[in-house]
């Protein structure tokens, strides 16, 4: 009886290395990694990545080749057509090259039609042709008035839809899993796998108060002393599932633009935290004024759980790179999305 | 300096590694031996080399003085002195006396007729240290991985290091390296507050014994490991500790990239949750 059991607790034993073994062989990455230093030297202010992982990135992100400019002359395409709004000061050659390009950035397989009545193009029947056309004036403020984010580089379509109709990365308010309600409620979407949050049990929607509306991001006290803050550690959970986010959507670990001795000292970060900072309020401007404002346009279908509208964050232009496609200049080919249609 | 009585007869010669009875003296109470002398010999030049290296730094305030490794791009290469290659020799002094200092563990426990327990346990902390500057900045291709030597600043390169995965609880060798270091300190707290309640008795009562001390634990938690047993369980624990956070720091980086909360999507994904 003895031995049976002493056998049973090595078989078991055996089985449980074995387990464990499978998942960390299974689960490990290995040398050699690259590595950006991003601070002074031995700050530990270093990106590390697997080369392996970083060549399908690559792979993801190349640039689609921009259909040749026109010479912009004849005449102009809200003359021509009917219903043109935004694009009408346009020659109606780059018109139609813009229409075309927008097509095989958006919708590929689904051609024309997915936004135009084929029978009446200038109808606007068709949800998608009112949403592409708010799209448009969006890319538009975003190149002309937000340059302190998107610098010279600016946006395109494909920035986002990679060739999709809807962009890969986009957030609906997440209610969190089903739970019990009142004292035995759960604590706000906290303590769940938050994918969005790095996989970690942060906070599964920390989009809302920051994204949408205008919370502080800033949780650290400015003050060494207790009593000089009113922040919370909801509040901090909230905080650091959006930086989190911010960190897969770009690719990069806290230390691109921290330094992590204190998060919130501007002289001890890099200069891309001024550049993050903006982004955050200008992912806040496009979904307060671009996309909320649509949430009649869309059919339920594409609407969230909530039924609020889609919405933007990090990882919709990002999309796991720390300069969306790498910094291609690629809104340079098309001057018309430069400037707010007037 | 006065030999106590007992003193005399532990002072043998011979047992040494190398060297034969070169060294094989005291100074006063203390062992020199070869390993003696080549720590001192590393001690010293590594401290003047620190001391030199803080002489070029801005500061002598003893919190901020920061001997950082060289910038990545030295990669597996020398490095100008004032540019990380001091940090580079400091690590070759500290290396050296470590393990010298190991070694003179090792002479001593062979004169005394003792295990090598002392110097194995020894040994997990060495070994902590070279996974730190050697090891992991090999594996990952810069000895700018390394940590700089600095009271504040290895403090600001490890916060900065684990941020590099984002949350570095969700480290699983990290994990049992805390698990291990805290049952550590219960275990020692549990022991030492044991030891000195049974050898300061009240006025007028004796030192308790062995048996006293089993029977405080047998009371207290219903088990005692004993006498013996807590150095042992107190070796395991404190070289566990050693050994699992050399192993956390030695996966981050050169075996996963990734924040460490993403390392557990293994489990999210196993084929028994409901959605």
């Amino acid at each position: 009886m003895m031995k049976f059991g002493s056998q049973l607790v090595l078989g078991a034993g055996a089985l449980f290395a074995l387990a464990v073994g499978a998942v960390v062989i299974a689960t490990s990455e290995r040398p050699p990694m690259e590595s950006v230093q991003r601070g002074y030297r031995g700050t530990g202010m270093d990106q590390i990545y697997n080369p392996r992982f970083l060549a399908k990135t690559r792979e993801a992100n190349v640039v689609p080749v921009s259909m040749p400019k026109l010479p912009d002359v004849g005449p102009k395409a809200g003359q021509v057509y009917k219903n043109v709004q935004v694009l009408k000061d346009q020659s109606v050659g780059n018109f139609t090259r813009l229409m075309a390009s927008m097509t095989n950035w958006v919708s590929p397989v689904q051609g024309c039609a997915y936004c135009h009545d084929v029978n009446d193009m200038a109808s606007d029947k068709l949800y998608t042709k009112v949403v592409s056309r708010r799209m448009l004036q969006m890319v538009q403020h975003i190149n002309a008035d937000w340059k302190t984010h998107v610098v010279g580089t600016g946006v395109t379509c494909y920035t986002c839809h990679r060739g999709q109709p809807v962009p890969q990365n986009i957030w609906f308010k997440d209610p969190g899993p089903l739970q019990a309600k009142g004292y035995a409620q759960a604590p706000n979407g906290r303590n769940h796998p938050s994918t969005i949050a790095g996989y970690t049990a942060l906070a599964n929607d920390p989009f809302t108060p920051f994204l949408e509306e205008a919370k502080d991001v800033r949780v650290a006290a400015t003050a060494a002393l207790p009593g000089t803050t009113n922040t919370s550690i909801k509040q901090t959970y909230w905080t650091y599932a959006l930086m989190f986010h911010l960190s897969g959507a770009l690719g990069v670990n806290c230390t691109y633009c921290h330094d992590t001795r204190s998060f919130g000292d501007w002289s001890g970060s890099t200069p891309q935290r001024v550049t993050a900072w903006y982004g955050i309020r200008m992912a806040r401007d496009l979904n307060v004024n671009y996309m909320d404002p649509m949430q009649n346009v869309f059919p339920p279908a594409r609407l969230g759980p909530l039924g609020d509208a889609p919405k933007i964050n990090c990882a919709t232009c990002h999309q796991g790179v720390y300069k969306p496609l790498f910094g291609a200049q690629m809104a340079k080919d098309f001057p018309e999305l430069q400037k707010v249609s007037q | 300096m006065a030999m106590l009585s007992f003193e005399e007869k532990y002072r043998v010669r011979g047992g040494t590694l190398i060297g034969g009875d070169l060294f094989d003296f005291w100074v006063g109470p203390l062992y020199v031996g070869f390993f003696g002398v080549t720590t001192l010999f590393f001690a010293s030049l590594g401290t003047l080399l620190i001391v030199w290296a803080a002489a070029l730094g801005p500061t002598w305030n003893i919190w901020r003085i920061n001997i950082a490794p060289p910038d990545l791009s030295y990669g597996l290469g020398f490095a100008p002195l004032a540019e990380g290659g001091l940090w580079q020799l400091i690590t070759i002094c500290a290396i050296g006396a470590f393990c010298s200092w190991a070694l003179r563990q090792v002479e001593i426990a062979r004169k005394l007729g003792m295990g090598l327990h002392v110097p194995f346990a020894f040994s997990f902390a060495i070994l902590a240290y070279v996974v730190l500057v050697v090891v992991r900045p090999i594996l990952l291709g810069a000895w700018g991985h390394g940590f700089p030597y600095g009271i504040l600043s290895h403090l600001d390169w490890v916060s900065n290091t684990g941020y590099q995965y984002l949350h570095f609880h969700y480290n699983p060798a990290h994990m049992l390296a805390i698990t291990f270091f805290f049952t550590n300190a219960l275990a020692l707290g549990m022991h030492g507050s044991l030891i000195l309640s049974a050898a300061n008795p009240r006025k007028g009562e004796t030192v308790k014994s062995a048996e006293q001390e089993n029977a405080y634990f047998r009371d207290a938690i219903g088990y005692s490991i004993g006498t013996l047993g807590i150095h042992r369980l107190g070796l395991f624990l404190a070289i566990s500790a050693s050994f699992w956070s050399a192993v956390c720091i030695l996966i981050s980086g050169p075996f996963w990239s990734r924040g460490w909360p993403e390392w557990w999507s293994w489990w999210l994904n196993l084929p028994i949750w409901a959605h």
